[in-house]
C-alpha cells in the first residue's frame, strides 16, 4: 500500500474526475490517493465516480477555496 | 451459464441515454457507460463558476445516470482530437457553431474503438429518430453508421423498431420486441418510460448539453477566431468564453469582465497568464485583457472597467492594472454607459 497525491486545482468538472480516473488506473488495489480540487462540484463527482467504480472514499474536507478527497483504490 | 453479451452505452447525462441503457440492463446485457469530454460540455462548468447557480445540485449528470443504473462509467478526455470536429466539420454547422452530425460520427467512432479494445459486443445510444434536426434525422442515421464504422453493431433501443434489425437483434442477444418505437420531438413517451422505471430526478430531457448550440457562446467563438485570424483554440480559450462580459473596443484586444463573485474567483486563476484590471477604490470586477493592448489604450480600458464597478456614479475610480508584469494605478472617470456601443459586446 502506498500513498499518492493529485493536484486537480483550477480544473473544472469533469477534469478532476478524469485526472483521478487516470491516476487510479496507474495505482494498485489498497493504495491511497489524496486529490485536491478547487471546483466544489468535485467532492460530489469524485465520490460518485468512486462508488460506481468500486473505490472507497476514506475522508473529505471542504474549505472555502479547496476540496480534498482521500480515497482507497479498490480491486 | 452463458456469459452475458456486453454493450457500451454512450451516456450523456440526459434522459434518453439513461433509458436506453436501462432497457439493455433489463434484458440481461452487461452495460458499461462512456462519456466524452470535449471542453464544450455544459456539464459542471457553469455551476462550478457562477455563484448564482449555487442552488443547483453540484453533480455530473453522466455520473449520476451511471449510479442510477449501477454501471461503470468511463469519462474520456477527447479535447485535443475534438478540435478537428469543431474547426473543420465535414458536414458543416447547425444553427450556431454546433457540428452535431460530425460530432455524433466522431463519438461513435471513438465508441467503436473502445468497444473493440475492450472486447465488447455492441454500442447503444439514446438516439431517437427525428428528435434532433441534424444528428438524428432519419435520412442521416445511415450516414452516421457508415462514417463511424459501427455497421450493424450500433443499437438504438429507444427507436429500434423503426429501424432495420441490427446484429444484436438478429442474433437474439436482445429481444427486439422489448425495444421501443419512439420517434420525433415528442418527449411524452420518454417521460412515461422514466416514470415506469422510477427515474424522477433526471437532467433536462431536451438535452442542450453543448455550449456550441448556444447562440451567445457561438458568437464569442467566432469573434475569437476572427481576432486571432485563425480557426484554432486551446482549452483555456473555450473555458473563458463561458465566463463574464466580453467587450471588444478594438480588434486587437477585448476585456473579459466578471459579473459576480463566482466568476471573479474563477478569473483569478488566470491572473498570471493575462494582463488584468481591478478596481481598488470601489468594489468591482476583476477583468482580464485578452489580446495585445497598446499602452495608450490601457487608461481607456480602465475607464470601461470602472463603469462596471460600484464606483460607476463616482467622479473617479482608482484601478490597479497589471500589464506585462508591471503594476500601475490609474485614477479615471468611469466611462458613461452610452459611450460603450452595443457592438462592442461580443
Amino acid at each position: 500500500m502506498s500513498k499518492h497525491t493529485l493536484d486537480a486545482r483550477n480544473l473544472l468538472c469533469p477534469m478532476p474526475v478524469i485526472k483521478t480516473q487516470n491516476k487510479v488506473a496507474e495505482l494498485s488495489a489498497g493504495d491511497i490517493l489524496e486529490v485536491t480540487c478547487t471546483d466544489p462540484g468535485a467532492l460530489n463527482d469524485i465520490s460518485s465516480w468512486c462508488r460506481i467504480n468500486g473505490h472507497a472514499v476514506m475522508a473529505s474536507h471542504e474549505s472555502k477555496e479547496e476540496v480534498q478527497i482521500i480515497l482507497r483504490v479498490g480491486d | 451459464m452463458t456469459t452475458p453479451r456486453k454493450a457500451v452505452a454512450l451516456i450523456s447525462g440526459g434522459l434518453d441515454s439513461l433509458l436506453a441503457a436501462r432497457l439493455m440492463l433489463d434484458q440481461g446485457i452487461h452495460v458499461e457507460g462512456i462519456n466524452f469530454y470535449t471542453g464544450f460540455c455544459v456539464e459542471g462548468h457553469t455551476h462550478a463558476i457562477r455563484s448564482k447557480d449555487k442552488s443547483k445540485p453540484k453533480r455530473n449528470n453522466a455520473l449520476w445516470s451511471a449510479e442510477q443504473l449501477g454501471i461503470k462509467l468511463h469519462i474520456i478526455d477527447i479535447i485535443e482530437e475534438y478540435k478537428q470536429v469543431v474547426i473543420n466539420p465535414r458536414h458543416g454547422y447547425g444553427a450556431n457553431m454546433n457540428p452535431c452530425l460530425d460530432c455524433k460520427i466522431f463519438m461513435l467512432s471513438k465508441a467503436r474503438e473502445w468497444m473493440q479494445k475492450h472486447d465488447f459486443d455492441f454500442i447503444i445510444t439514446g438516439e431517437v429518430m427525428g428528435q434532433r434536426p441534424m444528428s438524428q434525422r432519419k435520412d442521416l442515421l445511415p450516414v452516421v453508421i457508415a462514417e463511424s464504422g459501427t455497421d450493424d453493431r450500433l443499437l438504438r433501443p429507444l427507436c429500434a423498431k423503426n429501424l432495420t434489425p441490427t446484429l444484436p437483434e438478429r442474433e437474439g442477444w436482445v429481444d427486439r420486441d422489448k425495444l421501443m418505437k419512439f420517434h420525433g420531438r415528442n418527449r411524452k413517451p420518454q417521460i412515461a418510460l422514466a416514470k415506469e422505471f422510477g427515474f424522477d430526478d433526471f437532467a433536462s430531457p431536451a438535452g442542450g448539453c453543448c455550449f456550441l448550440t448556444d447562440k451567445s457562446y457561438s458568437r464569442k467563438l467566432a469573434d475569437l477566431w476572427r481576432a486571432q485570424n485563425s480557426k484554432s483554440y486551446e482549452l483555456d480559450d473555450i473555458m473563458l468564453l463561458k465566463v463574464g462580459r466580453h467587450i471588444r473596443p478594438k480588434p486587437n484586444y477585448k476585456l473579459i469582465i466578471s459579473r459576480e463573485e463566482g466568476e471573479n474567483r474563477f478569473l483569478r486563476g488566470y491572473r498570471k497568464s493575462f494582463s488584468t484590471i481591478e478596481p481598488e477604490s470601489h468594489a468591482g470586477p476583476l477583468t482580464l485583457i485578452d489580446g495585445d493592448i497598446a499602452d495608450a489604450d490601457i487608461e481607456y480600458a480602465a475607464r470601461i472597467v470602472a463603469r462596471f464597478s460600484q464606483g460607476r456614479a463616482a467622479e473617479f475610480v482608482t484601478l490597479k492594472v497589471n500589464h506585462g508584469g508591471i503594476e500601475k494605478r490609474y485614477t479615471v472617470p468611469p466611462l458613461p454607459a452610452d459611450d460603450i456601443p452595443r457592438e462592442w459586446y461580443v
